[in-house]
């Protein structure tokens, strides 16, 4: 099991995202408006990095003429073919049954808390007062 | 000792995925055929432009999906038009994928289609002389389709004589959307051309045609455009065998480029259903037309169907033929296939080498 600090939090601002690599799988972070949330940064339709991809909603018509758009800022679209996923779950708008980009949780933990525990941040320094993004495999 | 001659070879090498891409678009600007343009064509165009057979100057018929309908990471760092610089597209394309030739189809600017002749020669012309310079000569896995003017048979056959025979040129290229079906006699000199030379004739989707791209006028949606060339490419292929053009010219060789192809079969039975009872009305038509679609007609792959059943796939594939079907990414255009998750998983490795790679190094003469 990895468990790793991929980030500070105030490193990611809200609508923004990081590639990050963890067990030598790239993930895409995301920032929801002070909520962190990560996916796969393999498309799984064909493989296109989600992380290149534009962040928008998801548009919806109860009946032809009226428009709705809902999840704003909550929606990555594949750089590549443009399939639609669900930030928060990973899911796909058009087949959320079978085509998912993989999601993982992401954990905001203090700088105190990495600091006395077992876990190290190897890549930056870990400062006592800080919030940081903890991702486990 | 003994030698384990049934052993497969553990070179990685073998395991190569080799790959031919027979659609990648690179982008020229008219800066780039300048050196090629005569000093009259260099003032018309910064005086009066190229004008299209459409009703507007700039622009698409349809908004794309996406900018320049590019993948999204394809716009390279130096800031021009994604496929525009040939570093970038060996990185994001010939080398991360190993490629092992690509063969180029050129959208825009080419003067292909452009309203007034003389220019579109001269610009065509230009394009060609610039492909050398830009792309065929510096990597030389890449080969251009020769740009033809293509309203203008004659000078399209002179362009082709002009080029056939140099190693950077592998195929002649027309795009779907032509002022006419592409089977109308004045086309022929093309093809005649071309398949003298033995250069295949690609034609690439799009363009401008003049027409609507309905025959009930302008559909509403990019989805609409896209889904269009299923039609507009059986009309056209429908053209190419009523008219005799495969009975004059028996060593051509179509290839359909962007085109999809899970309409293909159907479209071979409908005709063969009525060349059965309306034989006596093309009687120069020697064999039932779905023998001059399994003969003369190869198809690229991207964008390919995705069937809900795999089975239905392999059964068009099946009916096409396994050695007529050219494995393609339409690099860096954001419908974009990649070549590792693209072919159907339960093809077998021969199956997948034909499509990959063997069908096109046949088909083009690729050493």
């Amino acid at each position: 099991m990895a468990r790793q600090v991929v980030a500070a939090a105030r490193e990611i601002e809200p609508g923004g995202r990081k590639l990050v690599e963890v067990a030598g799988r790239a993930i895409v972070v995301f920032n929801l408006a002070g909520e962190f949330f990560a996916l796969a940064n393999r498309c799984p339709h064909k493989a296109g990095e989600l992380c290149k991809g534009k962040i928008s909603g998801f548009i919806s018509s109860p009946e032809p003429g009226v428009y709705e758009i809902s999840h704003e800022g909550e929606v990555i679209r594949c750089p590549w073919h443009g399939w639609e996923f669900h930030i928060r779950t990973g899911k796909s708008w058009c087949d959320p049954r079978t085509m998912n980009a993989r999601a993982f949780e992401v954990k905001v933990e203090k700088g105190a808390q990495l600091v006395e525990g077992p876990y190290v941040a190897e890549t930056f320094p870990v400062l006592v007062e800080d919030d940081y993004l903890v991702i486990e495999l | 000792m003994t030698t384990d001659v049934l052993r497969p070879s553990l070179d990685p090498a073998s395991n190569r995925l080799c790959v031919i891409d027979c659609d990648v678009h690179p982008k020229d600007s008219i800066e780039d055929m300048k050196p090629y343009l005569a000093k009259r064509w260099i003032d018309y165009l910064a005086t009066y432009g190229v004008r299209s057979r459409h009703g507007f100057q700039n622009g698409f018929l349809y908004p794309k999906s996406q900018p320049q309908a590019a993948r999204r990471d394809a716009w390279p760092p130096d800031g021009g038009l994604p496929a525009s610089n040939l570093k970038f597209m060996q990185e994001q394309l010939l080398d991360f994928y190993d490629i092992e030739y690509g063969v180029l189809n050129f959208l825009s600017p080419t003067g292909q289609g452009a309203q007034n002749s003389d220019l579109s020669v001269a610009m065509a012309y230009a394009s060609n002389e610039a492909h050398r310079d830009r792309w065929t000569g510096p990597d030389k896995r890449l080969k251009a389709s020769i740009v033809v003017p293509y309203e203008d048979g004659e000078a399209s056959a002179k362009e082709i004589v002009r080029l056939a025979g140099m190693p950077d040129y592998a195929q002649v290229q027309l795009l779907s959307r032509m002022s006419e079906l592409a089977g109308k006699k004045r086309y022929w000199p093309i093809y005649e051309a071309a398949s003298e030379l033995g250069l295949p004739v690609g034609i690439h989707v799009f363009g401008y045609s003049g027409w609507a791209s309905t025959n009930s006028g302008w559909a509403s949606y990019y989805i609409e455009e896209m889904a269009e060339h299923c039609t507009s490419c059986q009309a056209l292929l429908t053209s190419l065998i009523v008219e005799g053009v495969f009975e004059q010219f028996p060593k051509l060789k179509i290839v359909l480029i962007e085109a999809g192809f899970a309409w293909l079969p159907a479209l071979g039975f409908r005709l063969d259903k009525l060349w059965k009872t309306l034989r006596s009305e093309v009687p120069h038509l020697k064999r039932a037309p779905s023998e001059y679609i399994r003969d003369h007609v190869y198809v690229t792959t991207q964008p390919m169907e995705e069937t809900e059943k795999p089975e239905h796939l392999l059964q068009i594939m099946e009916w096409i033929g396994w050695d007529k079907i050219l494995f393609a990414t339409d690099y860096p255009h954001w419908d974009f296939d990649d070549p590792r998750y693209t072919l159907p998983p339960t093809l077998s490795r021969e199956r997948r080498r034909q499509i990959l790679s063997e069908n096109a190094r046949q088909l083009y003469g690729f050493a």
